[in-house]
């Protein structure tokens, strides 16, 4: 699997959002896409679902451009657990669960056996079984992120795009479904490109780090090669200390509180 | 057709059986009643007769009857029940894609629409196409309504549903000021208008009953084909993007779609308000909120609710209310309820 990006731009009137993004994302990684508010990761990921279409350039998943697969065929391909969340109607957790099963499902063709089982199994490794006939508008908000990021990963793809997706959870349910996320690429070989906000979160799972700014691909490559005090710096504008954890085995960042560098 | 029921669940074939049994009982129940009452055995005769070789049903039936049902009384009951069904398809539809309980044919405008057109034809008198002047200048009426409200409400990013509700509130006012500003210039023909306005099934013929069934049946073939994609949508335009749904593309059938059927209702009968609000909320306490089977459920619930309304104000009351006043009258007063029973706990709906 190769998902790559030739120079592509997009731009919400004549507000640039995303330009000249030149990537090329592989099988088996943990990718991981940092930036201050507004640098165009949503925007990125949203041209990645094909939910906008690029102004300018070509994404292309295994050689061939996104544009030429149908929607159905790239939602076998891509699924998205997004930040923010509101079902309006009283779906249950299941009913929902099992939606994500829907780019599987013929016109006229209703779930079966091996489609129910799936929703079992990924049900029961994400912790919602224990909830899965009560209303989704009923529970809390950890809970339902869970019921989100299960109907994520039923759809079954090669591709996992997390979009800022444990924003709003506390920390054991952040650590449980990255951990959930990155045993399938370890184990699976599957694809989780995440748009985090918490630095350290993303030193812990991801191997490769697109640092984004305005836009634009600031630095990319291996966490333990990008993740450095200047980056930090001239990514986020503020100065940090970046060192070798022992006990997180892996690179972490600390603040101060001066360090805002206005 | 069985493997549909099983794999929506057992519930829903029941459901639906009880729906249609008791759509059938209303039917001949009030093909009897009336100013000429007609014993239920005649009825079933005078329908049963039709059927090829059947005819000596009709022996010892009185000869004036078979006219009363066939000509006067089942038009019009099949029109209600056929306008009934197809507000509550609109209001299943309408609720579904905008994601709000509370959208129904008129948060869009359409019924102004609808209303604006049959005051403009009734206020020119205009005639050239006999009795389907007035229908048709309330479907073009809804139509430019749509139009317009879609135009309002677009953006870059595309039809967001709280835009097309603020859009279809704005034009509904502005189109209401215009039905008012019809019924001042015209001074007598004002109660031609307003007892339009006030919806009535009196005087249908079949041409009514075809009509309506005919536009009934192809948007329930539509809804129904993406009753699946709406239940999607439920989780929010973006990530319904992701399941490989094209919302853009489906949000703006659905919406035609719903808007042709209840064009269509609302210039068959006149503004009949509250059963395309009312039945998909109760319903949906029924059924849950999966839009396959709250669709089914709903048709069939509309069609009983609104030839029931009908049958009460034409045959049981002294006098005859109009059908929209009534269902106003009582269907608001139990919408109040139900949202206040939601507001306090009682109705998981939100």
């Amino acid at each position: 699997m190769t998902i790559e990006t030739d120079q592509v731009c997009f731009g919400y009137g004549r507000h640039p959002a995303v330009s000249d993004v030149s990537l090329k994302l592989k099988s088996g990684v943990f990718y991981g896409i940092l930036g201050p508010n507004g640098c165009g990761k949503t925007t990125l990921v949203d041209l990645l679902i094909r939910h906008r279409t690029p102004g300018a350039g070509v994404i292309s998943y295994q050689g061939k451009p996104l544009a030429k697969y149908s929607r159905k065929q790239i939602a076998r391909r891509f699924a998205l657990v997004p930040q923010q969340y509101s079902v309006n109607f009283p779906f249950t957790s299941r009913q929902v669960v099992m939606m994500g099963r829907y780019p599987h499902l013929g016109r006229f063709a209703f779930p079966d056996r091996e489609d129910h089982r799936q929703v079992d199994e990924i049900m029961a490794q994400t912790g919602t079984r224990e909830f899965e006939n009560r209303f989704v508008s009923e529970l809390s908000g950890g809970e339902r992120q869970r019921v989100i990021f299960a109907r994520a990963l039923v759809q079954d793809t090669p591709v996992l795009i997390l979009d800022e997706a444990t924003s709003n959870l506390d920390i054991a349910h952040a650590i449980s479904l990255f951990s959930l996320a990155f045993r399938r690429v370890t184990d699976e070989g599957k694809t989780v490109i995440a748009v985090m906000q918490d630095i350290n979160l993303a030193a812990l799972f991801c191997q490769y780090l697109i640092l984004m700014k305005n836009g634009r691909v600031v630095r990319h490559g291996p966490c333990d090669q990008v993740l450095t005090e200047s980056t930090i710096q001239s990514v986020f504008e503020v100065k940090a200390k970046v060192y070798e954890d022992t006990y997180a085995n892996a690179r972490q960042v600390v603040f101060n509180r001066s360090s805002h560098v206005p | 057709m069985i493997r549909i029921f099983r794999t929506l669940g057992r519930g829903i074939f029941w459901q639906v059986l009880a729906l249609s049994l008791l759509l059938a009982a209303l039917v001949v129940l009030s093909s009897g009643l009336g100013y000429l009452r007609i014993s239920f055995s005649d009825v079933l005769r005078i329908v049963l007769a039709k059927l090829p070789g059947l005819d000596f049903l009709l022996d010892g039936v009185n000869s004036l009857f078979p006219v009363v049902i066939t000509d006067v009384r089942l038009p019009r009951i099949l029109t209600a029940a056929a306008v009934g069904a197809g507000l509550a398809l609109s209001g299943v539809v309408f609720q579904g894609i905008l994601l709000n309980p509370l959208a129904d044919p008129y948060t869009l405008g359409v019924s102004a629409g609808a209303a604006l057109g049959a005051s403009f034809a009734l206020w020119l008198n205009i005639g050239i196409w006999g009795i389907w002047s007035v229908p048709l200048f309330a479907f073009i009426g809804s139509g430019l309504t749509l139009m317009a409200v879609i135009y309002l409400a677009s953006s870059s990013a595309g039809l967001s549903s709280s835009n097309l509700i603020l859009s279809g509130i704005i034009v509904s006012a502005i189109l209401s000021a215009g039905v008012s500003f019809i019924k001042y210039m015209v001074d007598e023909q004002v109660s031609v208008i307003i007892f339009w306005l006030m919806g009535s099934f009196g005087s249908k013929t079949w041409a009514d009953v075809w009509l309506t069934l005919g536009t009934l049946t192809a948007g329930l073939g539509i809804c129904g084909y993406f009753s699946r994609e709406m239940n999607v949508m439920a989780l929010g335009s973006r990530t319904a993007a992701s399941l490989g749904v094209d919302t853009q593309k489906v949000r703006l059938i659905l919406l035609i779609t719903a808007s042709l059927v209840s064009a269509v209702c609302v210039s068959v009968s006149g503004i009949i308000g509250f059963v395309g609000l009312l039945v998909p909320h109760i319903m949906r306490t029924l059924t849950g909120p999966d839009n396959q089977r709250l669709i089914l459920v709903s048709i069939f619930a509309g069609a009983i609710l609104l030839l029931g309304a009908d049958t009460l104000t034409r045959a049981v009351l002294p006098h005859e209310i109009p059908i929209g006043v009534l269902t106003a009258l009582t269907g608001g007063p139990f919408f109040c309820y139900i949202y206040r029973k939601k507001q306090t706990g009682g109705i998981h709906d939100d």
